[in-house]
């Protein structure tokens, strides 16, 4: 194994480390906002909304993230959608992430016991109000884990977007691949740092759930 | 001002679910003051008409009066909630398994609702948390949380909760089913206080005794209908129907 090389290129890899780091920032927070939505509108009661939020999970955890991306990048155009590399990126990823959180989201919320809510109907707070008030910080407390663990698949799941050419860890692995002819070691240097972001991510999440935690 | 005898008025409730009929035409008034024990066989319907009073449980037919006003009254949605939110803040509700909020310290159980709808300040709310959490005897864990509290401790708080909203009537749904013996008799004696304190209420309740003590009419339900009321003398020791007499003899059996 070649140390020395790695020691050499490292630095590039932990720039491009970087981007993968923004890159899931901004598709966590794409991947939330769409989870919050895609709950609230398969808890609706409409069942328009009821149906939309159903096929969004069907569609988007029914089929490859990889294809979600290759047609947000590739396809686009074609429809008039023209979004850089990284754009794409992140709205496919986000879009994607948002159909499990969703899932996740939903989850929580019903199961709360229902006597909750009719606790707090019955004080005369409105749907709202008990959502708000009663349901939904004790659902949040719920939420943490699990939505920790779409977090580490999604950043994991930044990996394919090498594939649209975005400039991030596991495409700078394949590019020093093409000069250095070493898949071992600069595929390896790319693992190392994954797994360095993903641990520290993972005592994030450890450490918020034990802050959340009623007493 | 309203007749105070008709301060509860329940005319000609109805539910069905589906073909199912578990409400058949039960009317039922209650007078100010007065407090009603409901009792009967487990699917007798009595927890679902209790249910139906502030709503929670929606009649299928007839009509839920509560100090001149109808609670359920028809209306477009939008205008029906805030109808019902309102007409619920006077009516505590106190359920067999209690229902607190469990993020929430037994303080901010009783102050939340109060804080959220009738704008007290953190100032009037501590005081108010104080003396509802005094009255039930649980000044002492006002910063507890349910977690941390028995079964007869957290009835006790619901009930401070519940009372904290000022209700014209208490609703009580099991409220000691759920708790082992030796903590039910705390929770009888914070509801025997009420009644002194002439509080309306209504309680579906397993408890004869209690019932016998505390109440000035008992109600005998069984499949969907009010087979036979009375004070609770008459009722107790002198029913006419066979079916409360059977259910009497299998209950007070069975409990002692």
């Amino acid at each position: 194994m070649d140390f020395d090389l790695m020691l050499r290129v490292y630095p590039f890899f932990i720039e491009a480390a970087g981007t993968t780091i923004l890159l899931s920032v901004l598709t966590a927070i794409l991947g939330l906002t769409c989870g919050a939505l895609g709950a609230a509108a398969r808890l609706s009661r409409l069942v328009v909304f009821r149906f939309l939020g159903a096929a969004y999970v069907s569609v988007f955890r029914g089929t490859p993230a990889l294809i979600q991306l290759f047609i947000l990048y590739f396809g686009g155009p074609q429809i008039g959608i023209q979004l850089d590399a990284f754009e794409a990126g992140v709205i496919g990823l986000g879009i994607n992430a948002g159909a499990y959180m969703t899932e996740t989201i939903r989850g929580a919320i019903i199961s709360i016991d229902k006597g909750q809510r009719e606790a707090a109907r019955t004080l005369g707070l409105s749907q709202f109000q008990g959502f708000y008030k009663v349901i939904l910080p004790q659902a949040a407390r719920l939420m943490v884990r699990p939505l920790g663990v779409n977090l580490n698949m999604l950043i994991k799941a930044t990996a394919l977007v090498a594939a649209i050419s975005v400039i991030e860890l596991t495409y700078t692995a394949q590019r020093y691949i093409g000069s250095t002819y070493k898949p071992f070691e600069m595929f390896l240097l790319a693992g190392i740092l994954y797994m360095i972001i993903i641990y520290a991510t993972g005592r994030g999440v450890a450490w918020l759930d034990r802050k959340v935690q009623i007493n | 001002m309203t007749d105070p005898n008709h301060f509860v008025q329940i005319r000609h409730a109805q539910k069905s679910f589906g073909s199912l009929e578990v409400l058949k035409d039960i009317s039922l008034n209650v007078a100010r003051g007065q407090i009603v024990a409901i009792i009967g066989p487990s699917g007798s319907g009595k927890s679902t008409l209790l249910r139906a009073i502030n709503d929670l449980d929606a009649l299928t037919g007839g009509e839920v009066w509560l100090d001149g006003v109808q609670v359920n009254k028809s209306l477009p949605h939008r205008q029906y909630e805030k109808h019902i939110n309102e007409m619920r803040q006077q009516i505590g509700m106190v359920f067999q398994h209690f229902n607190l909020f469990p993020h929430m310290t037994a303080r901010d159980n009783v102050t939340m609702a109060p804080k959220l709808l009738k704008g007290l300040t953190n100032e009037e709310a501590d005081a108010l948390a104080k003396e509802q959490l005094e009255k039930v005897g649980m000044l002492d864990r006002i910063d507890y949380y349910p977690s941390q509290l028995s079964g007869g401790q957290k009835q006790r708080v619901a009930i401070a909760r519940a009372l904290a909203m000022k209700p014209k009537l208490m609703l009580f749904d099991e409220a000691t089913s759920a708790l082992d013996p030796e903590l039910v008799d705390e929770v009888n004696l914070v509801m025997k206080k009420l009644a002194e304190e002439h509080m309306t209420m209504i309680i579906v309740t397993h408890e004869m005794d209690f019932a016998a003590a505390v109440c000035d009419r008992v109600l005998f339900m069984d499949r969907g209908v009010v087979v036979e009321e009375g004070p609770p003398e008459v009722i107790f020791r002198n029913p006419e129907k066979d079916r409360t007499k059977e259910f009497l003899r299998k209950h007070l059996a069975g409990a002692k």
